[in-house]
């Protein structure tokens, strides 16, 4: 045997001192593993656990400071709103109110609580929490006054807050007992009490947001910092709590809320963000996840066919051809706008582009909504008509630049491209110059179309709740708009559509806005309703009883798994 | 040679500056920003205008890349508006920077092991079968463009066959402990078998597609090298001098041959990253190649300048680091 080389030994030597070394750092490294598969505070139910896969990650786990669907869909499932929305329509029903009701001018609502409701945290909802939650959300200061932090509060129960700077729709929250509160708003709106049902305005638990500083949110650079309450202490009264967000993997799981006050089958919850559409329908075809929204129409068969359930929602949106008057004098006249809605064939987008279930819009509402007109006719296809009403305004040359959005889908919007190509065409068959411009999604295309750059732009909307306004006031509610109405008639439809949402009586206000909607399309015009197309959800075989809802607003705690 | 170092820090403190500087005007001048990302279609002008104020978006370029740099400076490179809203870039890029080098160390491994070995024995057999089957593959692997094969794998192993997960960097039931960042490594300090295995698994469908570009270079380049140093007079005098063929295949030619081959390796770990944003996408694997991508569609402009950035200074040091090793070596150079 020939005795150890001098690199032998150091070899060795260096292989010994690397095992010591892993030997040692394995030591130190404890397995944070606890009971990781039973769901904390509880006996183990079988209600397992359902993964979901989502397209992005949450904003934020404060709704409140939300603006997003991804973000919306998490906090739905941890917190309640006084109201929300009955399974599978998108009418308002009893949540932490059990009821309420409205003094004549309906400007002070009363509502009456569950009680016995606790908070995750193990604190009391009670009225007091309720004020204490209102009281929050009127007193936001410095950035959490901004337009991209407090948009809902801004657009529905603003827009200004307790400093009076702007006024604000929201007046006031007084506790008449502790399962009684009364809130109070400085004009009547048809949007009371949904607007409650708004994720935004949930209910948290007023003693988890000061232990954990819900309400510092700063401007900072570029962007916006929130607090731990928001990042990791999200707390509300909803079927299921939130367990842990492990960024490292992109999952977020949440676990049933043993004391909840309704029904909840599901063990955990967990969303798998997958930003990937392909990677998301891949997924599904191997297990690791057992749904996801918005399937493309092109794929809803073929995952008919491999056997899952293909849940198309209600129709509960809008796309249309905005038109800015801007830059083209040509669009101020209402004859020329009417050539482009009698131009479009609507009918052949509807079969050829959009899924099945699809249907021309007549008006800029829904017909599930109670102010919609039966009445109205949609324009027919009717390329002469759109050629003598051009001739007739001397737009028979008339040039539009053309905006379509690429690198997006949306609910309403399944493919821009071929939307946009069929309208194209129909504008070339009557004589328009079509100058096509695209831009992605977020990365010029909502600049420029709000900016008044475009004379003829693809964008639509999908309700947060059952009334007339969040369409019609979301689109021509202020004079400054985005179809740039504000030389023209701006002001005065503007004016028609508050004074339609101010009025108490129901009966009174569905009259007015269906008379508004054949105002809209016959003497103004704004733009060019083109249709309703249902979103779908794909859930696998062994999810049951998910309720799809027209809002997009899912809630997890009906599933049961097979 | 302290003078010249001294010199070639201080060009390189310039150059990042400049870069800093292109890089921020850069994102800026590209069409869309974070205020679309933020507001979405429910924006109007006026909450553009206000949201634009707020966050000095509107203030004059060099107003805001001094702030910037001032930021920068105090250790804050911002918060991201849309990878990870409300996390800093810093964290950000710390959480994800393990699973890129995880991806890309795993699809360098299986570049070497399969191309060096490939190329090896392709040049030993040159025009046989082998030699011309390996070819083509490496020329397939050039030429398929990555995410095709990414779905093709994909589809074949993970959904058909569903050997492997098809997406993701670890199954959401685990509960597995984090310690480093590097799961596999997390698996196995804390004795979580199941957890490292599991990550492994996830990442062999992307790792072998990010290694086809590296494997395609670098058995291309084994085979030539093999067969230049095949032909040289050192490998026929070994022969001659009687040496047995596999003294002469390890000693001689494998190991000349291996020079070019490791420079190669070297210069692809650089691509292997700008690969990884397109696999890391396609697979859903949270590393820094996602959230690039996520970041450029959402114009989340603190963490697309944090990661360019860092990749930049990256680059430079290591030029830098090479010219210094020239310089010691190659006196001529200090004094140029």
């Amino acid at each position: 045997m020939t005795p150890p080389t001098k690199s032998r030994l150091g070899k060795v030597a260096v292989a010994v001192l690397a095992g010591a070394v892993a030997l040692t750092v394995t030591a130190c490294a404890e397995s944070g593993r606890g009971d990781g598969n039973q769901p904390p505070g509880g006996q183990a139910k079988t209600g397992g656990t359902m993964t979901f896969g989502a397209a992005g990650a949450p904003e934020t786990f404060d709704p409140f400071y939300a603006t997003d669907g991804e973000t919306f869909r998490v906090t739905r499932q941890i917190y309640d709103g006084l109201v929300t929305f009955k399974p599978g329509t998108a009418d308002v029903a009893p949540a932490l109110a059990e009821s309420w009701e409205s003094n004549a001018d309906g400007t002070a609502w009363t509502f009456k609580l569950r009680s016995g409701v606790k908070f995750h945290d193990g604190t009391d909802f009670n009225a007091d929490a309720v004020c204490a939650n209102f009281k929050r959300m009127y007193d936001q200061k410095g950035a959490g006054q901004s337009e991209s932090v407090t948009t809902y509060w801004i657009d529905n129960l603003g827009p200004g807050f307790s400093d009076g700077a702007k006024p604000s729709l929201y007046k006031g929250c007084t506790v008449k007992d502790p399962t009684t509160v009364m809130l109070e708003v400085n004009n009547s709106t048809s949007k009371m009490p949904s607007i409650l049902g708004l994720p935004a305005f949930s209910m948290q638990s007023p003693a988890a947001m000061e232990k954990y500083d819900a309400n510092n949110v700063k401007a900072q650079g570029d962007s916006f910092s929130y607090p731990a309450y928001a990042l990791e202490h999200p707390t509300g009264t909803g079927p299921f709590k939130f367990s842990k967000y492990d960024k490292g993997n992109n999952t977020i799981e949440l676990v049933r809320n043993e004391n909840y006050w309704g029904d909840v089958s599901l063990d955990k919850l967990v969303f798998k963000i997958i930003p990937d559409e392909t990677a998301r329908k891949q997924e599904l075809q191997a297990g690791t996840i057992d749904g996801f929204d918005f399937p493309s129409p092109a794929d809803w068969e073929n995952l008919k066919k491999d056997g899952f359930n293909v849940q198309v929602r209600p129709a509960f949106n809008i796309l249309y051809l905005g038109i800015t008057e801007k830059n083209n004098p040509a669009l101020k006249d209402l004859r020329v706008r009417k050539a482009l809605a009698y131009a479009i064939n609507r009918d052949q987008i509807v079969k050829s582009q959009l899924p099945e279930g699809a249907s021309v819009a007549t008006q800029f509402i829904p017909n599930t909504v109670d102010g919609y007109n039966g009445d109205l006719k949609p324009y027919p296809y009717d390329p002469e008509k759109a050629k003598s009403l051009l001739t007739e305004a001397g737009a028979s040359n008339l040039a539009v630049n053309f905006y379509w959005p690429s690198e997006v889908t949306r609910p309403y919007m399944p493919n821009p491209r071929d939307i946009f190509g069929s309208i194209q065409a129909d504008l070339q068959k009557v004589g328009i110059t079509v100058n096509p411009i695209t831009k992605p999604w977020n990365g010029g295309y909502l600049d420029d179309v709000d900016e008044a750059r475009a004379d003829l732009f693809l964008l639509g909307w999908t309700g947060d709740y059952n009334t007339e306004d969040n369409f019609i006031g979301s689109f021509f509610g202020s004079p400054t708009n985005r179809f740039y109405t504000v030389d023209t008639f701006g002001k005065e439809l503007s004016d028609m559509i508050k004074k339609a949402d101010a009025e108490p009586d129901a009966a009174k206000r569905v009259q007015m806005y269906k008379d508004l909607n054949r105002k809209i399309m016959e003497d103004y015009l704004p733009a060019v309703p083109i249709s309703h197309s249902p979103p779908a959800l794909v859930t696998s075989k062994k999810v049951q009883n998910l309720i799809p809802s027209p809002l997009t607003a899912e809630e997890f705690n009906t599933v049961t798994l097979s | 040679m302290l003078r010249y170092s001294v010199r070639r820090l201080l060009q390189l403190v310039v150059v990042l500056a400049v870069l800093s500087l292109l890089l921020f005007a850069w994102l800026r001048a590209l069409p869309g920003g974070p205020v679309s990302a933020l507001l979405g279609e429910r924006a109007t002008e006026e909450s553009r205008r206000n949201l634009r104020a707020q966050l000095g978006l509107d203030e004059p370029i060099f107003v805001q890349y001094a702030k910037f740099v001032g930021r920068i400076l105090s250790g804050d490179f911002g918060i991201s508006t849309g990878v990870q809203t409300g996390d800093s870039a810093v964290e950000i890029f710390f959480r994800r920077f393990p699973a890129t080098i995880e991806l890309a160390v795993l699809a360098i491994l299986i570049a070497v092991a399969v191309g060096i070995p490939l190329g090896y024995f392709a040049a030993r057999r040159r025009d046989s079968i082998l030699d011309n089957a390996s070819v083509v593959s490496s020329l397939i692997g050039v030429a398929v463009p990555v995410f095709f094969l990414a779905y093709l794998l994909k589809y074949v192993f993970a959904v058909k066959l569903g050997w492997l997960p098809p997406s993701g960097r670890q199954s959401t039931d685990l509960d597995a402990t984090r310690v480093t960042g590097f799961f596999i490594l997390d698996g196995l300090l804390t004795r979580e078998w199941d957890a490292a295995l599991d990550a492994f698994e996830h990442l062999i469908l992307p790792a072998i597609a990010l290694a086809t570009i590296p494997f395609a270079v670098v058995f291309r380049i084994t085979r030539a090298a093999v067969l230049d140093v095949l032909n040289e007079d050192y490998v026929r005098t070994a022969r001659a001098k009687g040496l047995t063929a596999s003294v002469i295949r390890g000693r001689h030619v494998l190991r000349n041959a291996m020079l070019p081959v490791v420079t190669t390796i070297g210069l692809q770990i650089g691509a292997l990253l700008a690969g990884a944003v397109l696999t890391e996408k396609v697979f859903a694997y949270p590393g820094l190649g996602e959230a690039l991508a996520v970041g450029f569609q959402k114009r989340d402009y603190p963490v697309l300048q944090l990661l360019i950035l860092t990749a930049a200074i990256v680059y430079v040091l290591v030029n830098l680091t090479v010219d210094l090793s020239y310089a010691v070596i190659d006196p001529r150079v200090r004094t140029r």
